[in-house]
């Protein structure tokens, strides 16, 4: 599987880490709303498709990356850094 | 400075680093190998938004022309200068002291400046066979279309993080952790055996 990071083009998969489900949303620290914080640490989609990601180019850039990927076919529709960049949190988003 | 000057920098690869021909090299070498000495090896870090900043400080204290642009880089005069990451720049120079001119000059609304002269070693390729060793270490692209002269990658290798420059068609500065740099030294050595090597 390759990654084509925005910063260093299509790289092998062994240089990135995967960083988990891209779709959740931290709660803020102080927050004590025990829904809120068990959704963000055990609710998962587990699509069997589009699913949004985070990556890191930690063999590469470090870049933090957003990454959609079709859990079935491995392929990749898009990728964009985490900072600044919106784009790719569209598809299998949170409703 | 005199404190600075009179201790001399001990090279990590001094008990491995054997000059001469080595591997199959009856034909002549297809690479020659040496450690690149740079007297200064910085990372400068641009805040977000501050890169263009950077790159004109770069100019300004290194006198390196860097150009705008993912990995991009130039070689010149015993110094280099490469992106390796959005905002992140290494650069080298033969002398000691660039670490300081830049603290001197740099405001700290642009970003940081770290030193790491100690902390890195750079390890020269050079040759024929050049692209032909580093692709058997490297999953990236080394053909000259693909990775021009003065550009940077940054890349690792199984856990060896490994910063390269393309210092001309043949030759490549890998920039590796000091701690790490005599196990790639060996490993680039054995790379090297079925080409031919020459240690400089
Ligand atoms: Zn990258």
């Amino acid at each position: 599987m390759l990654i084509t990071c925005p910063y260093c083009g299509p790289r092998d998969l062994s240089e990135f880490t995967y960083q988990g489900d891209g779709n959740r949303t931290r709660p803020a620290p102080a927050s004590q709303d025990l829904d809120a914080w068990n959704a963000y640490v055990y609710d998962r989609l587990n699509p069997a498709g589009d699913h949004n990601e985070i990556w890191q180019h930690s063999g590469g850039c470090r870049s933090h990356l957003r990454v959609v990927r079709n859990t079935l076919t491995h392929e990749i529709s898009s990728v964009g850094f985490v900072r600044g960049d919106a784009h790719a949190r569209k598809p299998g988003a949170r409703k | 400075m005199a404190s600075r000057n009179t201790v001399e920098r001990l090279s990590p690869l001094e008990p491995v680093y054997q000059p001469g021909l080595h591997g199959q090299s009856e034909h002549g070498a297809g690479v020659t190998l040496c450690e690149a000495k740079q007297g200064s090896i910085l990372q400068l870090t641009a805040w977000p938004g501050e890169e263009k900043r950077m790159i004109a400080a770069i100019r300004s204290v290194a006198r390196l022309a860097v150009p705008d642009g993912a990995g991009g880089g130039i070689v010149k005069n015993g110094k280099a200068a490469f992106g390796i990451a959005p905002g992140k720049f290494t650069v080298t120079a033969e002398e000691e002291g660039l670490a300081e001119a830049f603290a001197a000059s740099l405001k700290p609304a642009i970003g940081t400046v770290t030193d790491l002269s100690h902390g890195r070693t750079i390890i020269r390729i050079s040759g024929e066979k050049a692209e032909w060793v580093l692709a058997k270490l490297f999953a990236i692209d080394f053909s000259l279309p693909a990775f021009p002269i003065g550009a940077g990658r940054s890349t690792v290798h199984h856990d060896i993080f490994a910063q390269i420059q393309r210092t001309d068609n043949d030759s490549f500065d890998i920039h590796v952790f000091r701690s790490f740099a005599r196990a790639f030294w060996k490993l680039l050595c054995h790379s090297s055996e079925e080409v031919g090597y020459e240690v400089q």
